[in-house]
């Protein structure tokens, strides 16, 4: 019986929150002004410290960068992403490390973190947290637009531009909104209430995509 | 709506914030020391006053702190957001 539970779980394929909407996205992307899609799976690490303390400094040099204090700020590294949640708070974003990574130890982006982390001087928090949230990407000349329709910050580029970051809400829904380019946003929210961010998203861009 | 000055993250829209009473109401030092009517006082006994009060509002949809904030509770204008340990500001 154990040997049959453990079977279906290694059978079991991953699936993310969005991947029924693909097709809708890609219709919705076709017209070229608006590119909207689903970026499934990315490894993303909740990390707490001091950002003045030595365990901060390490962790920053295994990330390739110092964590940004500056509220809203988001910096990149490689195929690293760290934006800044709070004070001593922030998410830090990579590549889809699969599967096997998962809980393995070694090599992982995780593991990276708290073998920096070090058993620290203050307190330091490392926690995976990336089936929490999915991420959208969302492009294109009138990609600010599309976002107007449901959040009440300033996303002029002067304001909001590359390297800015913001929790806040999107269509009443709590998300990370990153401004990675320009024209483009990735927007992160849960897993639970992706299908309704997405179904909210398609319907603002209806008159953008026709 | 009101527009609350988070002290980390700027100006944002009230429904990103949950309020939460009165500020600077301390923790007793010694809680059993305490009789009833005191323990019920520290717990349910809160100024009302119509003018300016201090308060706790926390930036729950936001970067999720708390942090205090002098409001005026007849106008609605704020005076003051502060981080949670700095001193009440003096306001002329
Ligand atoms: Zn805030």
């Amino acid at each position: 019986m154990a040997e049959r539970r453990n079977a279906d779980r290694r059978s079991a394929d991953r699936r993310s929150p969005l991947a029924g909407f693909a097709a809708r996205f890609e219709t919705a992307s076709a017209g070229g002004a608006l590119r909207l899609a689903e970026i499934p799976f990315l490894t993303q690490l909740n990390l707490r410290v001091d950002a003045k303390s030595p365990a901060a400094e390490r962790i920053g040099r295994a990330l390739g960068t110092t964590l940004p204090v500056e509220p809203g700020s988001a910096v990149r590294s490689g195929d690293l992403t760290v934006l800044w949640l709070g004070p001593d708070e922030w998410l830090v974003l990579g590549p889809d490390e699969g599967e096997a990574e998962i809980g393995a130890g070694g090599a992982g982006l995780r593991d990276r973190l708290v073998e920096a982390a070090g058993s620290a001087d203050g307190h330091v928090s490392v926690v995976d947290v990336s089936a929490q949230r999915t991420t959208l990407v969302l492009a294109g000349a009138r990609a600010r637009d599309v976002l107007a329709h449901g959040c009440a910050l300033d996303l002029h580029p002067r304001v909001f531009g590359p390297g800015r970051c913001a929790q806040t809400l999107l269509a009443r829904a709590q998300v990370v909104l990153v401004a990675r380019e320009t024209d483009e946003f990735w927007v992160l929210c849960r897993s639970s209430f992706a299908g309704y961010v997405a179904e909210w998203l398609l319907d603002a861009a209806a008159e953008y995509v026709t | 709506m009101l527009l609350i000055p988070c002290p980390w993250c700027g100006p944002r829209d009230e429904i990103e914030f949950h309020y939460g009473g009165q500020a600077h109401v301390a923790y007793p030092e010694d809680p059993a020391a305490l009789s009833d009517e005191e323990w019920a006082r520290y717990l349910f006994f809160r100024d009302n006053p119509k003018g300016r009060f201090a308060e706790r509002w926390s930036h729950s949809a936001g970067c999720r702190r708390w942090f205090n904030v002098v409001r005026d509770t007849a106008t609605n204008e704020i005076h003051a957001v502060y981080r949670i340990g700095e001193p009440r500001p003096v306001i002329a």
